[in-house]
């Protein structure tokens, strides 16, 4: 057992720390290694009893911003939804209905959407690689989704796909994603400013954190929003300012709404520092027309906003009237490049066609910071070391299909508008069917994958809500989900204009259970309306 | 033209805080020289794939099933997969609703947790409860979000070796708090004495601090030390006596290089111990599919396990965990695979014990080879590695040396690596990245490169350090501490 030397010993440690008086019989007792039996316990000069303090993390002394946030989407309904899908499982009899119908995520491959092959082939063969140099391989997958696994390998250094990469994401996939960018904008793009992450969300957080100083710091977002932006900015510290889109002229986002927000908040004491845009949009599903999008950027131009520019589904658009443009190309279409605005586009594989929310794919295209603000997301970025590499040669993938001429081309598009369609069908089928319930209005969803009905609620309804204390939306929608088993999420878990009520339903369930939903939902509806109209 | 959006001046001040030596100046010159055509030998991060270490054949092939179902419907896929992959395969994806594609359950897959509770019970010897473990995207992402939990500003401070893993201190500077260090004793082993705990404790609450939580890495990073269970303990006790939580950074669990001190888990002592204490202590375990033998770094995947949290906070830690919708779906079946391995019997058990006893027994010989280079020089001193992936050792640095590096406006350790680096392309960490004691110099570097080149990695570090010191100290003169 070794003993510990104290002079010298001491004094190097003494002269490491900074000089503060403290108690010397602390330091009068003589070192002892753990190793050592059990030395008697000096105790600490403030030491208190652990049983009458509260624990460090317990309810009411952990960091209260976690407190704070919420976040519907996976919030209180779903729980319920699962403690009776237990409830179903262990006695089929005890609910109305055989299973939970979820319509409350975005999820598509939960529901039974199918991944697309190719992508799947070129993942696999990633994952194993050792198989490329066997001919049965030959047999098992397309000719294409080899060589571009072989590609992508040889982008890799190594091969090592279970290495950590570049924090940023590995280079030749960065270069990938950049030029499908530029094929999609007719802008170029720079692999440097593409930072691949775990899906979309940790971007979105990352930016937060980077914007967000003190509470006294605003993030402009849409009502209703996709609550992560919620959410993160609580967590964040920050302050939440909101602009209402118009339920009216189609979720419409007026830049005077904007422009008043931001008057208000400031008139407040808050710095606004960036305006949160969804195109399409969640839950609104709404699809900016070109126009909207100018006004947008010039706004932030002027007003000194970084533009964050959440485009997830920009792949589902629904209607001809109407096209995906990024905010990259318009504002590089304006004439504005990196020293005009400050712009952050968000991608993700969860949405799209290919609906690879497990995988945990996405990127930021950061453009229009000096280097000294782009050293500091890099430095952040460092830390978690790197995106998973899967979700990164995913996230190649999506923004680089096959091509006409590819031998796996016509499947591909086969799948991808097979889904697209379909989606495009569900998305008419359930609009219509809100539109026809009584007291429900539903705008069209032009893209993205929800719907978000307003609902007028009958007096009575609002009244058995409170006595329930539950918000009126809530209420409904748990009554829904009793009867019937289908979970939506309230309108509330999005922020709505107050005294309005909504609840969003996903596009998501398999076309043959869409009559299902339909006729439950309109079933329930007539009950409700029954027992509460006044 | 507008206002400036967000510039340097007026981003969030913690985030300029942030440090992480690991991927910062060293690396980012090692890449630079690599571009230009330098050979590298990047020693800088725990990452074996990427020097050369072989993933295992047989999760690799189950997760590549499980990426490509449709294989599984082929009737030649037993060509080229054996039958046990593809059981295992259709198990992981029986275990989903939408396979790879859809959004797990927040906190894993149920029947993924459910393996890592056996797991962890069959190592220790208590029973755990899969409700309280949730996989992350890495063991980082949970030690972020627990931290992020504990931090509620500057006033509240976490206790942190030092030396350290710097994702500690990145992450309490991310998140406003304040960093506790207490000091590792490299004269005895890297070892942890707690007076030094307690006297740590009494300068941050002196300061104001309320000190919330003590961070162990067992085995260490950078230091490599194997805690004893008298040490886990001490520290136990020690956290029940000041009411904190105890961070277990166990991800290098399968990386001990030595006999005397197998790998304990904080968990096993604490229930070890009993009432009152095993019922009180709070504690958070980590652990990854990125180290071991596994050294799968590009999946991420990790979790954490929560003992004595109550069930409101837990649900508020839920609550975090959905806000990101679910970790990814592949690196929880890389985990399933890694808690819930090949037995004795299974068709490809054998090939999987021989690469996996390969790697180990591999690693160890590398841990002593590292040693004994850098103990061969006269400058160096460099304790064991017991146990993880790294070899620290110190650097006597003579008087001249330390002035040029301050002449050239650089730490005296950063001087020296870059230095290293320039004249061998071997690109280390250097010991101000992780913590050391004032006027002492390390370096940290791996022991991943493969074997055959460490021979000629540690006589060419030789033959650079000798010149060093011939440039700097005229008739090597060394003082002991």
């Amino acid at each position: 057992m070794r003993r510990f030397v104290i002079g010298s010993a001491r004094n190097l440690i003494e002269s490491s720390r900074q000089k503060y008086q403290f108690e010397r019989s602390i330091l009068s007792s003589p070192y002892r290694f753990l190793s050592s039996s059990p030395a008697a316990d000096s105790p600490s000069s403030s030491s208190s009893s652990s049983s009458t303090m509260a624990h460090p993390v317990s309810l009411n002394t952990i960091n209260p911003k976690v407190i704070e946030c919420e976040y519907a989407v996976r919030g209180e309904i779903v729980t319920l939804a699962q403690k009776l899908q237990e409830e179903i499982q262990t006695k089929p009899d005890a609910h109305p209905f055989e299973e939970i119908l979820y319509c409350n995520i975005g999820n598509p491959q939960s529901l039974g959407q199918q991944p697309i092959t190719f992508f799947r082939e070129v993942l696999a063969l990633c994952d194993h690689p050792a198989i490329l140099d066997k001919s049965e391989t030959q047999g098992l997958f397309s000719a294409d989704s080899i060589e571009r696994a072989w590609q992508i390998l040889d982008q890799i250094p190594g091969r090592a796909t279970g290495a950590y990469s570049h924090s940023q994401g590995i280079k030749g996939l960065r270069d990938t994603i950049a030029a499908g960018i530029e094929a999609r904008d007719g802008f170029p793009a720079d692999p440097n400013d593409i930072f691949l992450t775990d899906g979309a969300s940790p971007a979105v957080h990352m930016m937060m954190q980077l914007l967000i100083r003190s509470e006294k710091d605003g993030i402009l977002c849409p009502i209703p929003q996709y609550p992560l932006y919620s959410a993160s900015i609580a967590l964040h510290g920050g302050t939440l300012v909101p602009y209402y889109l118009d339920e009216a002229t189609g979720w419409g986002l007026e830049v005077s709404e904007l422009k008043k927000q931001l008057e208000t908040s400031r008139s407040k004491g808050i710095t606004v520092r960036a305006l949160v845009v969804i195109n399409p949009g969640n839950p609104t599903g709404q699809v900016l027309a070109e126009e909207n999008q100018k006004a947008i950027v010039e706004f932030c131009k002027q007003e000194g906003l970084v533009l964050l520019a959440d485009e997830v589904y920009q792949e589902n658009v629904y209607v001809p009237e109407k096209k995906f443009h990024s905010f990259k190309k318009v504002s590089r279409s304006m004439g504005y490049g990196e020293k005009d605005i400050a712009l952050v586009s968000f991608q993700s594989v969860s949405k799209g066609y290919y609906g690879e929310c497990g995988k945990r794919g996405g990127y930021m295209e950061v453009t229009g910071f000096g280097a000294d603000v782009r050293e500091q997301i890099y430095k952040v970025a460092s830390v978690n070391l790197c995106s998973n590499i899967s979700g990164q040669i995913l996230a190649s993938l999506v923004m680089s299909p096959p091509k006409v001429g590819d031998e796996s081309y016509e499947s591909y598009s086969a799948e991808r508008d097979g889904i697209l369609s379909s989606l495009a069908r569900r998305a008419k089928t359930l609009e219509d069917a809100f539109s026809k319930l009584e007291g429900v209005t539903c705008n069209k969803a032009e893209g993205a994958m929800y719907l978000f009905p307003r609902i007028d609620l009958p007096e009575k309804a609002i009244k058995a809500a409170e006595a329930a204390k539950k918000a009126p939306d809530a209420y409904y929608c748990q009554r829904l989900l009793a009867a019937t088993g289908i979970v939506f999420v309230p309108g509330s878990g999005f922020g709505q204009v107050p005294g309005t009520w909504h609840f969003r339903c996903t596009i998501l369930p398999q076309e043959e259970k869409i009559p299902a939903i339909v006729t439950r939902l309109t079933d329930f509806h007539k009950s409700f309306m029954d027992e509460f109209r006044g | 033209m507008g206002l400036k959006a967000l510039d340097y001046e007026t981003m969030n001040e913690n985030v300029k805080k942030v440090q992480y030596a690991v991927r910062g100046e060293l690396y980012l010159r090692a890449s630079e020289l690599q571009k230009e055509g330098k050979k590298i030998i990047f020693t800088n991060v725990g990452n074996p794939q990427a020097l050369g270490q072989k993933p295992l054949t047989f999760p690799r092939q189950v997760v590549a099933l499980c990426q490509a179902p449709f294989l599984l419907d082929d009737p030649n896929v037993g060509l080229i997969f054996p039958a046990d992959a593809i059981a295992r395969a259709k198990h992981y994806l029986s275990l989903t609703s939408g396979g790879l594609g859809a959004y797990s359950d927040s906190r894993g897959i149920p029947g993924v947790r459910k393996e890592v509770a056996e797991f962890i019970e069959r190592r220790d010897g208590y029973p755990s409860d899969p409700e309280l473990i949730f996989l992350t995207d890495g063991a980082s992402k949970g030690v972020m979000q627990i931290l992020n939990c504990i931090i509620r500003g500057q006033g509240d401070g976490v206790l942190v070796p030092v030396p350290q893993y710097p994702l500690y201190s990145a992450t309490i500077s991310l998140f406003g708090g304040s960093l506790v260090p207490y000091y590792l004793e490299e004269t005895a082993n890297w070892g942890l004495d707690v007076n030094n705990l307690r006297e740590s404790v009494a300068q941050a609450r002196f300061k104001g601090i309320t000190v919330r939580a003590m961070v162990i890495i067992n085995p260490g990073n950078p230091t490599g030390q194997c805690l004893s269970e008298a040490n886990l303990r001490e520290i136990l006790n020690f956290c029940y006596q000041e009411n904190l939580v105890l961070l277990g950074d166990e991800v290098y669990q399968q990386n001990i290089y030595q006999d005397e001190r197998p790998f304990i888990s904080s968990r096993k002592v604490l229930m070890d111990m009993g009432p009152p204490i095993s019922k009180d202590v709070q504690l958070v375990s980590f652990h990854t599919v990125s180290k071991g033998y596994w050294g799968e770094c590009g999946q991420r995947g990790g979790y954490f396990e929560m003992t004595n949290i109550p069930p409101k906070t837990v649900d508020e830690i839920y609550k975090i965990a959905s806000i990101s919708l679910s970790p990814n779906v592949p690196a929880q079946i890389f985990m399933g695979l890694m808690v819930n391995p090949l037995k004795p019997g299974d068709v490809s058990y054998d090939q999987f014990v021989r690469e996996s006893k390969g790697i180990l027994e591999s690693l160890r010989r590398r841990a002593r080879i590292m040693t004994d280079g850098f103990n061969s020089c006269k400058n160096v001193v460099c304790n064991f590695t017991e146990g993880a992936m790294y070899s620290f050792p110190q650097l006597r640095l003579p008087p001249k040396a330390i002035e040029a590096a301050k002449q050239a406006g650089k730490v005296p350790d950063v001087f020296y690596c870059l230095k290293l680096l320039e004249a061998t392309g071997i690109s280390t960490v250097p010991g101000s990245g992780f913590g050391q004691k004032e006027g002492v110099f390390h370096l940290r570097t791996t022991i991943l490169p493969a074997e055959e080149d460490m021979p000629e990695i540690m006589s060419s570090f030789k033959k650079f350090n000798d010149e060093f010191m011939a440039q700097y100290e005229d008739n090597w003169n060394r003082s002991r501490m």
